[in-house]
């Protein structure tokens, strides 16, 4: 039988009385959001907080809106909600390709986007999807908010840059035009962590891409990004070859561990090889705005 | 801490400690042993309940998060001694064996057919997905949801009936709106 150890708890009433708390019980405390990464921590004590503060209750931090030319996601909004939101579907079809893949749809009615985040699991398949969008995280403190490129939030595995009296609050992505974006991912089962993922958005200009960015989860990807392999795209023709191409790079530069669900080998072979068929998918949808994502084409059309 | 919650429209005040499970709060507490304890690591979906309008896996949501809010468990499932026609899918259709699963799928499939009353056979295999059945191989757990999906406006009518005498709220909504 696995049980948390011994913890106390609050019910946070505001964003503030949040940020209060976490000041009043220090870094021993933790922010308490679905909790499906963090109370399963705590069941084999791999994390021990002697407070937990809950925020389940501040609506305010669960929202998808469109707003100054930026999709923005509440940091409290579960799994299935981001899934369910035409918006993010219409803008960003990269996550929508995600979430389908992510646990299964219970866990995703509670999980949240947040909580995922700030878990910092190298594994993590939105981490991914976030640094290839080149999102910005919102983080408040008792004296207001920072921003943080996505890129820049996590410091290493299971460790971000939100600080013990922090909260992450929001997630923003820029809306801009030309852009397409699909997820990919291979997994020993249905739901399961990645083997290896990789992501795309492209954006275009006419045949050229005017921005790339490469997301990798799972395979030791510095920030869950392949920066040498988006540098190499900007400004290239956006071709089957340059493609190829692009997910050798990603591969070359990532750094994979053999474990339980791979060999190193393999898992490079599949960057390379998912961050292709990212990169294929991203251009049609690219050159197709407003189709809907339908089903997640992993092969060549 | 002192919790507060109403489980299948009856209310519940209880003392507990703050890391106690809802799947334990739920079968040790108020001994509602219909609700499942399996995996303990959110895989398997014994332990779904409905907080509020929505199933969890309850073996990794506390007790207290569920404090001031609704949990429907598979005793809330039927109404008045009437099987929910989920429930009676899965007599018609030999939707178990051993059973452990059965209470997580039916309260997932109720939340299916609320929300899409007619699924096909590719959506109801896709909202069970969380849950794992060891005996049936899922086929006879699909054509119960089917078997279900067809007899529910049976119920509707009769939960209006119901709903247009007293209006008690002492059961969960269990009609799609």
């Amino acid at each position: 039988m696995q049980v948390p150890a011994h913890v106390e708890y609050e019910k946070a009433t505001s964003v503030e009385h949040a940020l209060a708390l976490l000041v009043r019980y220090g870094p021993d405390a933790r922010i308490l959001a679905g909790g499906h990464s963090l109370i399963p921590m705590m069941k084999l004590r791999l994390v021990q907080p002697e407070t937990l503060i809950d925020i389940n209750g501040l609506s305010d931090l669960s929202f998808i809106t469109e707003t100054g030319g930026e999709l923005r996601i509440g940091a409290l909004t579960r799994h299935a909600q981001l899934l369910e939101s035409p918006a993010a579907g219409r803008h960003f079809a990269i996550l929508h390709d995600a979430e389908k893949v992510i646990a299964d749809p219970i866990v995703r009615n509670w999980g949240t986007i947040g909580g995922s985040l700030c878990q910092a699991d190298p594994s993590e398949d939105l981490s991914a999807a976030f640094a290839a969008l080149k999102a910005s995280m919102v983080i408040r403190h008792p004296d207001g908010s920072r921003t943080v490129p996505a890129r820049e939030f996590h410091t290493g595995p299971y460790e971000t840059v939100v600080g013990p009296a922090e909260l992450l609050a929001e997630i923003r992505i820029a809306i801009r035009p030309g852009g397409g974006s699909a997820y990919q991912k291979v997994a020993r089962r249905v739901g399961d962590w990645p083997v290896g993922a990789a992501c795309a958005a492209i954006w275009l200009d006419g045949d050229t891409i005017a921005d790339a960015g490469i997301g990798l989860a799972a395979v030791g990807a510095r920030h869950f990004a392949a920066a040498e392999a988006e540098e190499f795209l900007h400004g290239a023709t956006a071709t089957e070859a340059s493609f190829a191409r692009a997910g050798q790079i990603a591969a070359e530069h990532c750094t994979p561990s053999s474990d339980q669900r791979g060999p190193a080998d393999y898992k490079r072979h599949l960057a390379s090889e998912l961050t292709t068929r990212a990169l294929r998918l991203a251009l049609r949808r690219a050159q197709r705005p407003g189709a809907p994502a339908g089903m997640t084409p992993g092969r060549p059309a | 801490m002192k919790l507060t919650m109403r489980v299948n429209g009856a209310s519940y005040s209880r003392e507990i400690e703050p890391r106690l499970l809802l799947v334990h709060f739920l079968r040790d507490e108020l001994r509602l042993t219909g609700t499942h304890w399996g995996c303990d690591t959110s895989n398997c979906g014994a332990c779904v309940v409905w907080l509020d309008e929505t199933p969890v896996k309850s073996c990794t949501v506390l007790a207290a998060m569920a404090d001031g809010h609704r949990v429907r468990t598979v005793e809330g499932l039927g109404r008045d001694g009437q099987l929910d026609p989920v429930q009676q899918g899965f007599v018609q259709c030999h939707g178990l064996q051993c059973g452990f699963c059965t209470p997580g799928m039916m309260l997932t499939a109720r939340w299916l057919l609320d929300r899409n009353p007619d699924p096909s056979a590719e959506e109801i295999r896709e909202a069970l997905s969380g849950q794992i059945c060891r005996c049936t191989g899922y086929e006879n757990i699909v054509r119960s949801v089917r078997w279900a999906s067809e007899h529910d406006g049976e119920k509707q009518s009769a939960a209006d009936r119901e709903a247009a005498g007293a209006g008690d709220d002492d059961h969960m909504p269990d009609v799609p709106a």
